[in-house]
Parts: C-alpha cells; structure tokens; sequence
C-alpha cells in the first residue's frame, strides 16, 4: 500500500512544496530543494516538531514581557502546552540572551531560552 | 564636527551599514526609540538568521548581534529617542536636523544612509466601512501590545489579508489563548510565505478563504463583529454574500510600503513599483550622497538580506568618486532592484533581487546588452510574495542599453 502526504518544508525560507509517498519499503521524498526537506517530510509523517515562540513575563516595568523560545524543537503537539506554561512564569532578575527560563520545559528533555538581552534595557 | 556618513534609523539595516563603514570614518546612527533593533524587537518568532548565521533566531536574538557590534565600535556614535524632522542638502554635505529630549540638535554628515524602515498599509488604505473602534488595529501594532506591552488585544478575532506578520499573529495569538475566526484574503492566492502558512495557521487549524473581504465593521466603542463579503475578479464585493462574523477585534494585515517621507523631501526620485528610491547597485539614489537601504528602498522578505544589502551601502561610504549611472529598462517584474547600474564601477557580479508579477510555473530571466544576450536564467515556481535573489556577471560600460525581461517559459525545461 502507498500512502501519500503533501506538506510545504519550513526549515527555511524557501518553503519548497514537497511530496511524500511511505511504502513498506520507507519513505520517498520529492519535491525537496535540498537534503533537509527529505528529512524534514519523514518527520514530519513520523513524529512532527516544532520550535515555540512567545514571552513570559518579568517584574520590570521597562519590558513587561520577554521573548523566549525553545532552544530546539519540541513535539509538535507538545506546543500548545508549552504555550500554556509560559503564560504563568515571570522573571525576577535581568537575563541575557541564550540564559535559560524554564529547563525541560514540559518534560520534553529542551530548555526555553531568553532571546533578549534584558540587560540592555533594564535601568537604561 | 562632520560625519562621513548619518544613518537615520536603528534597526538591522541602519546598524548593518554602520558596521560596515571604515572604521576610519566617524559614523553617526539617529534611532527615535528608546533603543536600537528596530522592528526585530517585536518580532520574537523564529526564523531570522538561517542564511547569515545558519541558526534560526527570533528577532530579538538577530538584533542583539548586531547591537553589541554597533557598541563595540569606537567610530560609531548612537543617538536614540531622536527624531529626524527634516533634511537639507547644502554644497557637498547634508544637515540633519533631530528633536529630543535635549531640544532642536543639527548633526552634518558627507553622506545619508536613509534606513527607516517600511510601515504598514492601514484599514483606512483598504475599502472598510462603518466606524473606527476600538479592536481595529494593524498586525503591526497587536504584534507590539502582544510582544513589547504583554497585552492581549483579543478574545476572538478576525484577520484581514494574508501578509506574513497577520499570520505570524494569527499563531502567536491562538498561543496566547485567543480564537482566530480566520484569515480572509480579497486575492486568489495568498500573499505570504508558503511556510507560514504552514506553521502559523494550518498547524492550528485556522482556515484561510480567498476571495473574500472584509466590507462592514460593526460596534461602536469596541468591535463587535464584522460582515465579509465575495470579492469579483475586480475585487469589488458582490452583494448578497455578505455574512456576519462576531469579534472583538479586526486586525489588519494588508502590506508593507517603504516609508519615503524623508528620501522624497530630498528631492530623490521614487520609483512607483517599489514605492521606494530609485538605487544603484551600490544603494546610493539619484541624488549623490543619499543611500536608501532595508524596508525603507523596498520589502524584505528575509532581515538577511536587509543586512546585506545595508552593508553595500556602508561599504561604498568614502569609496568613489565617479558614477556613471544607467537605468535599466524592465519588463515582466513586479519590482526590479537595483534599477540602476553605476557603469563606472561594475564588479564582476552584481547582486539584483526581484517579484514576479504573477505565479509561474516556468520563468526565463534574460538580459541583454545592447541588443545581445549577456545572461539567461530559468526558475520554477516564482511567486511575487517570494522575492528571488541572483547574482550576475554583467560586464556594462557607460552609456550601454542594459534590458531585463521576465517571462513565461513555454519550452519547459528547467
Ligand atoms: C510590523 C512589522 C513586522 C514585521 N515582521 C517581520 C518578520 O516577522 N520577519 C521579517 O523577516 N520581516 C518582518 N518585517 C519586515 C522587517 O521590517 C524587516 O525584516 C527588517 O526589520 C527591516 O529592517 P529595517 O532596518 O529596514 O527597518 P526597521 O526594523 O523598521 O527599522 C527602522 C528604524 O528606523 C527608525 N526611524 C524611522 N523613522 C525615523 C526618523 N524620522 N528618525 C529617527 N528614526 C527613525 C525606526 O524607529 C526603526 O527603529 C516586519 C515589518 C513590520 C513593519
Ligand atoms: S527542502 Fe531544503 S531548500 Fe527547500 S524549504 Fe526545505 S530546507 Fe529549504
């Protein structure tokens, strides 16, 4: 039995239309402008991920909320419960970059990073 | 003291060209916010980055790199919370005149690096009805309340157009917990990038139509609904279609213009296509001196080229002095940058980026010099939300006939 998906790759922004037919003997990717789209498309049949983005908030006026993201990709459908998480944690003292807010956020084994350099503003 | 060159606007493209001017040549960026990053501050998706650094950062992240670059630099002086009100031109140098916090301040640079950005395309620039309540604002500014302010501007939304930052906004706020109705696009296709509509709305379910558009906001102090409406070939709404849709808010997501206030009180020529000046391939406009990088000459799709192209210009700061510009004649393009060539200074390639005016299979990209073919390329699939970069071997001397045609390609292979 061939099953086909058609999906478009977002590992950057070309954004090629791929297709992907699974048969007993694995996976065929088309439609791919290079390697990483094919391994994008068995992913994402097998086990989909997704990165997170979004803030959390601090106690300084200056910058009410904080953008963060996981520092890797996550299941996708951990996504919206990582989404919720980040909804009740606040940030006491002033990050830099790259620090981390939460580690293994949601038990996915990844950390959601600060992506602003808190310093910066803070007591600017 | 003079300035080898002012740069108006903090954001990547202002900070890119500064980095890159000599460090010999004092350099001066003028940012009215309170600090530098421009739009990226806002923007804390992922996605930036992938082809200068081969990381996907959030906006934030991409500026910070370029923030602590600028502040490294002894040859670079910042101004934040400064606004440029106007420009003059005097015998071989520019005044530029600011107000902040410290009053009415005159700055003179050799050089202008125009990178102020693009801004957004309104309701009121689109054919909305009824009044102007509270809920009704652009992607751009429910990306700011969302993202800088931490204020969630909607229980239940309704997106108008398909533009990258609405869907990116459509995702962002379905996280937050609101409820996105759905995306409604007055076009047959949709104008942002294929892969946001991938990971913004179809990963979440948010539906997209097409053909359709927004033509009645109802409410008086705050959104109370909206009525869409089938758009004809002409976009004009047909009656009887209308349908009723409850929200609390309608955001707006219509496109991008380069902002142009300051390039045009300078007397520099715009060209209509872009909306923004007319350039060489070094950035520098009609009118010697003034450079236009970023969103402010023409719409990115992607900050790293924003950085790039900056950077030409920065470079080229204090580096010529003679310019024999041609026009080059388009046909087939939405947009062709740059639409000149300096003649007198042709390196071995030069880098162009254009739009597609429509969806194409298979496209053939030629130039000619003087009537003979210098260069042909085939594409598949262009689409004019997605612009292409090439670079091209182009040996054009003074006073040549330089032509680029798009076309469709009926041969086939690519
Ligand atoms: C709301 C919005 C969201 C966007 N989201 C994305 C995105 O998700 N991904 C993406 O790749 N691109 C996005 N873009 C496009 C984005 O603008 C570019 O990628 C990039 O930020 C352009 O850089 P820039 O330096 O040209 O402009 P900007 O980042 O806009 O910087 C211009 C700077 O000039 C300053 N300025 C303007 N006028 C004056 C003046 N008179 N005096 C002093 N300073 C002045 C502004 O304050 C600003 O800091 C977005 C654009 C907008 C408007
Ligand atoms: S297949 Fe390769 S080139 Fe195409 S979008 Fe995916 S990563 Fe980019």
């Amino acid at each position: 039995m061939t099953e086909t998906f058609e999906m478009i790759c977002i590992v950057c922004p070309r954004g090629c239309r791929l297709k992907a037919e699974r048969t007993a003997d694995g996976i065929a990717v088309t439609g791919n402008k290079c390697p990483r789209g094919a391994k994008f498309a068995e992913e994402e049949i097998v086990a989909p991920k997704r990165s997170f983005t979004g803030t959390v908030r601090s106690v300084f006026p200056e910058m009410p909320v904080v953008p963060v993201r996981t520092a890797g990709e996550v299941p996708k459908d951990k996504v919206k419960e990582v989404a919720l998480l980040t909804r009740d944690v606040l940030l006491t003292r002033a990050y830099g970059v790259g620090e981390v807010a939460v580690d293994n956020v949601c038990g996915t084994g990844v950390d959601l990073i600060v992506t602003a350099d808190m310093r910066k503003v803070i007591g600017s | 003291m003079r300035y080898a060159a002012i740069v108006i606007g903090g954001g990547p493209a202002g900070m890119a060209a500064a980095c890159a001017v000599k460090e010999s040549e004092k350099v001066l960026i003028i940012e009215r916010e309170a600090r530098l990053g421009g739009i990226l501050k806002q923007c804390v998706h992922d996605g930036f980055g992938v082809i200068r650094f081969g990381e996907k950062l959030s906006g934030p992240e991409y500026a910070d790199r370029f923030i602590d670059e600028v502040y490294s630099r002894k040859n670079i002086d910042v101004r934040t919370l400064t606004f440029v009100t106007d420009i003059e031109k005097r015998n071989g140098y520019f005044v530029v005149t600011t107000t902040s916090g410290k009053g009415i301040v005159s700055y003179e640079g050799e050089n202008l690096i125009l990178a102020n950005g693009c801004r957004e395309r309104t309701a009121r620039q689109v054919n909305i009805h009824g009044t102007r309540p509270a809920g009704l604002m652009t992607a751009g500014t429910a990306q700011n309340l969302v993202n800088l302010m931490g204020i969630m501007p909607a229980k239940r939304c309704v997106i108008l157009g398909s533009g990258d930052i609405g869907l990116i906004m459509a995702r962002r706020l379905t996280l937050e917990g609101a409820e996105v109705v759905g995306v409604y696009e007055a076009k047959a296709t949709p104008s942002g990038l294929q892969r946001n509509l991938q990971q913004c709305l179809y990963d979440f379910g948010i539906p997209v139509s097409l053909k359709k558009t927004v033509t009645l906001v109802h409410g008086r102090d705050r959104v109370e609904g909206v009525t869409v409406s089938d758009v004809d070939d002409d976009m004009r709404p047909i009656s009887g279609t209308e349908e009723y849709i409850p929200c609390d808010a309608l955001i707006v997501s219509v496109g991008l213009i380069p902002e142009n206030e300051l390039a045009e009180n300078l007397g520099v020529p715009i060209d209509p296509r872009t909306k923004g000046p007319v350039v060489d391939q070094y950035m520098m406009t009609a009118v010697d001196g003034v450079y236009s990088v970023g969103n402010a000459l023409h719409v990115h799709d992607l900050v790293d080229y924003v950085s790039e192209v900056a950077e030409t210009a920065g470079k080229d700061v204090g580096r010529r002095k003679s310019r024999a510009s041609i026009e080059v004649t388009q046909k087939g393009f939405a947009y062709l940058v740059p639409q000149r060539i300096d003649a007198a200074n042709v390196e071995k390639e030069t880098t162009f980026y254009f739009r597609a005016s429509h969806d194409t299979e298979r496209a053939k990209l030629t130039v000619t010099i003087n009537g003979k073919t210098a260069v042909t390329k085939k594409y598949s699939m262009l689409k004019p939300p997605e612009a292409v970069r090439v670079k091209l071997a182009l040996p054009v001397k003074a006073g040549d006939d330089v032509k680029f045609v798009l076309e469709d390609d009926d041969d086939g292979n690519v």
